[in-house]
């Protein structure tokens, strides 16, 4: 028993799948050899769990409300998130595509999972399903269909495949009946799926 | 010839199951065992290595995996090509850990 393992019992419930002995395999032995800590495998735990799709909702509503931002934004969409205080040093090059009523933006890894992941968090598993990279490059007014999504006929689809060194977010539209809102109340709106581009953002609630 | 991974436009692709689930302990421990691989810090593998890795897997492996099985096998494979760890070790740690836990 070494006594560095206790990072990686968190894990342990009443049957311990071969995947968790194995993941603990791995991290026990390079523990040993020093090459990584406890430590530093909890923090990096953390901070997966501290980025949300609130990161990017917060980018949308500040696009929505100021028209300079928004411009900055398309230009180059790293600096102006990093005026935020959002870290976005991860990425290499991070594209935001926006929504109009003639052009609507959908985003994929048809080769596996890149993600805009530092403003939004880990993908949701049907962002990685082998059918969600198959379909949407080839029919993605189906596949929105099936997301609940109907596009207008005129409406354009594009269709954005990530790499590992471009990610894409999109800029969803503004949801009619948000005038006047704050922008933080604003950001409540913008869900992930509008980020990725299979869902519009929310409308208020009317009451 | 088109490899296994490369999935735009796949025949015969069903409906996308759009269930949320919660990642377990293991995947999120698989993610950050990756991250922290690759970082600056440390660069004993690179993103690019794993996707390699990944691309490699036998064709039937990477149909049946789910998504984390298949960077975890990547990962391991690496550690493993790079000198780094040897499968007679991680048997053997398999092995002790599965005794620990039974």
């Amino acid at each position: 028993m070494h006594d560095h393992e206790h990072g990686v019992h968190a894990a342990q419930t009443e049957t311990t799948s071969p995947h968790e002995l194995r993941v603990r395999a791995i991290i026990t032995l390079l523990m040993d050899k020093g090459l990584l800590s406890a430590e530093e495998l909890r923090r990096t735990i953390e901070d997966m769990e501290a980025r949300t799709p609130a990161l990017g909702a917060k980018v949308v509503a500040r696009a929505w409300v100021d028209p300079a931002f928004k411009a900055r934004l398309l230009a180059d969409a790293k600096a102006a998130i990093a005026e935020l205080g959002i870290d976005t040093s991860a990425f290499i090059t991070l594209k935001v595509v926006e929504n109009t009523e003639k052009v609507h933006n959908v985003v994929v890894c048809t080769l596996c999972s890149c993600y805009p992941r530092d403003l939004l968090g880990v993908p949701p598993a049907w962002y990685k399903s082998l059918n969600y990279r198959a379909r949407v490059v080839v029919d993605p007014r189906g596949v929105l269909k099936e997301f609940g999504l109907e596009l207008a006929p005129d409406v354009e689809v594009r269709v954005y495949d990530s790499t590992a060194d471009v990610r894409y977010l999109v800029l969803p539209q503004r949801p009619p009946g948000s005038e006047g809102l704050s922008e933080e109340a604003l950001a409540s709106l913008v869900t992930r799926d509008s980020m990725i581009g299979v869902a519009r953002a929310r409308t208020p609630a009317a009451d | 010839m088109r490899r296994v991974h490369d999935r735009g436009g796949w025949p015969d692709a069903g409906s996308i199951d759009r269930s949320e689930h919660d990642l377990a302990m293991w995947e999120k421990q698989t993610d950050a065992l990756l991250r922290l691989l690759a970082s600056r810090d440390k660069r004993i593998l690179r993103v690019d290595e794993l996707r390699r890795a990944i691309e490699d897997l036998d064709p039937a492996a990477y149909e049946r995996m789910n998504y984390y099985e298949r960077w975890l096998t990547a990962i391991e494979n690496l550690l493993v090509e790079k000198g780094i760890l040897t499968r007679e070790a991680i048997a053997q740690r398999l092995a002790e850990l599965a005794a620990q836990s039974g």
